[in-house]
């Protein structure tokens, strides 16, 4: 309750202070109200006719889009389909990534060995691999999660790396003076240091899995999120492939959301700062 | 006397640095600790009295001279040598009994006997009650505390520490100096100190060798014959205490403003 004669505080909180939080209502009011003007913008220009259909469906066309590949079950198939795709291929580069990118953190012989070869080859485009693969690899899913691989594991391989290398030389040289050997060290101090930073750069490429899941799925689907997008856009279903669009994103950003919460549950002790 | 503990024997250390020819750090040192006797290492910042120490912990290696601990050459890290170091060297994921017994790996000592060793060096430095407590939980001279329980827990010949309350302010230090005393007296143990802090090397020490700016050498040994035991408020104020501070002032000064 207010006190009479209080006076009401209308100025606004110091928003643009450095490095200052602002109030929790503000942060995420303008973060949802940024993407409310996109909505809006969206809903303004189709409603007003400003744009043809066939450029810019309304959201509504997009809704019932949706509904439709729901009650076909044509959603489920496409995005169990992928979700599935998409884990494979990060799984087999990931179980590559990690032992690799743990021996070039902590063996200089390793990283001289492996680097030049990945720093060639991680800025050569998935997008090419795709008619090699299929020339190689069939039309399979085996060719789907060979382009996922080509995407995610070259550069998970270089961060899984850095993530070992932020070990402290301290914690380092300290386990060393309890007798352990350089093997238990790396198991029992570098491995478990590491942890967190490899659990985050689990949650980053498991992103770029799906940003690369359109190219997987560029050639010789049938089904998929990636492969409906790429139909529509030979019949120029607009609402289709803004609608293949959103889930891409959403799930994308419910896996990054699992990975967040999984690691605040992991890793309390690494939550704080030291 | 009785032969020496840790045995420093002309010992020097150059970097390697490439095309630009190689920096001599330390050269030619030579000095003895006793058994159960305190030393301290005091310098100039850079005139590689922790690198003197990091050697001897058998981390960093010697490029002339060898280091004797017991009268066997160091040629590694060894369980004969417990290490402290300035910045923290918690396990951040281990609690603070699960840290301090870290360090009892590689003992033979039955579970019942490791828990118990583990208990009583938590009791030594007053952190009984924050036994399961994580690092990220503890302020800088309580984690310090738990890196001194868990370099003695294995009850290694020599305590090598490296500046270890460096990095804590003003008051915290006075604090954690008096507690290591504490712990040293009931637990008589050898100690190689380093630091660049005057007053907590008389404190401390029975002996403290000056060292020169960079390249290293032993400047001076000096005798500190103060009563012990000591505390910060009795101690400071005694003629003796500013005497030697006066004279190591100096001779450190001499130093500082060569090598600045």
């Amino acid at each position: 309750m207010r006190q009479p004669g209080e006076k009401i505080n209308r100025r606004l909180p110091p928003l643009l202070e450095l490095r200052r939080p602002i109030p929790p209502l503000w942060y995420w009011g303008v973060g949802l109200g940024f993407i409310g003007f996109f909505l809006l913008a969206w809903i303004l220009v189709t409603a007003l006719g400003l744009v043809p259909r066939i450029f810019l469906p309304s959201p509504t066309a997009v809704i019932n889009e949706l509904i439709r590949q729901i009650q076909s079950g044509i959603l489920w198939q496409d995005a169990s389909t992928s979700l599935y795709r998409i884990f494979i291929g990060w799984l087999i580069s990931t179980l590559v990534a990690v032992p690799i990118g743990i021996l070039m953190g902590n063996f200089h012989f390793f990283e001289g060995l492996f680097e030049p070869f990945i720093d060639l080859v991680r800025y050569m485009p998935a997008v090419a691999f795709v008619p090699l693969t299929i020339l190689w690899l069939g039309v399979g899913d085996t060719q789907k999660y060979a382009i996922l691989f080509i995407g995610t594991f070259f550069q998970e391989v270089l961060l899984i790396m850095d993530n070992v290398k932020t070990v402290p030389r301290e914690l380092i040289q300290i386990s060393s003076t309890f007798g352990l050997n350089k093997w238990e060290i790396l198991r029992d101090v570098i491995l478990r240091a590491a942890m967190p930073g490899i659990w985050d750069t689990f949650r980053i490429t498991l992103g770029w899995a799906w940003t690369y899941l359109v190219v997987a799925e560029l050639v010789a689907a049938s089904v998929g999120l990636g492969y409906r997008i790429m139909r529509a856009q030979r019949f120029l279903e607009t609402e289709t492939i803004i609608l293949g669009i959103l889930i891409i994103g959403f799930m994308g950003l419910i896996t990054d959301y699992i990975f967040k919460i999984s690691y605040k549950k992991l890793f309390r002790w690494a939550l704080q700062s030291r | 006397m009785s032969l020496p503990k840790l045995h420093i024997e002309n010992v020097s250390k150059s970097f390697d640095l490439g095309r630009e020819g190689s920096l001599l750090a330390i050269q030619d040192v030579s000095l003895a600790v006793h058994p159960n006797e305190f030393v301290s290492l005091l310098g100039p910042s850079g005139c590689g009295k922790s690198t003197l120490l990091m050697m001897t912990a058998g981390l960093e290696e010697i490029t002339a001279g060898r280091i004797l601990v017991d009268g066997l050459e160091v040629k590694g890290p060894g369980l004969d040598r417990g290490v402290v170091f300035q910045s923290y060297t918690l396990f951040p994921w281990l609690t603070v009994a699960e840290n301090v017994r870290f360090a009892l790996k590689k003992s033979k000592l039955s579970t019942a006997e490791q828990e118990e060793r583990v208990r009583h060096h938590l009791e030594l430095v007053g952190l009984s009650d924050f036994a399961s407590a994580y690092p990220n939980q503890l302020s800088g001279g309580m984690r310090q505390r738990v890196a001194i329980a868990r370099a003695l827990v294995y009850r290694p010949q020599i305590l090598l520490m490296d500046e270890p309350f460096g990095a804590l302010d003003a008051q915290t230090r006075m604090l954690m100096q008096e507690l290591l005393l504490e712990v040293w007296q009931k637990n008589r143990t050898t100690v190689l100190f380093v630091t660049h802090d005057v007053d907590e090397a008389i404190l401390l020490s029975d002996r403290i060798y000056v060292m020169t700016a960079r390249p290293g050498r032993i400047k001076a040994e000096l005798r500190v014959g103060l009563p012990r035991p000591r505390k910060w408020l009795e101690t400071e104020g005694s003629l003796q205490f500013a005497q030697l501070r006066h004279e190591t002032l100096r001779l450190l000064h001499e130093e500082v403003r060569q090598g600045g």
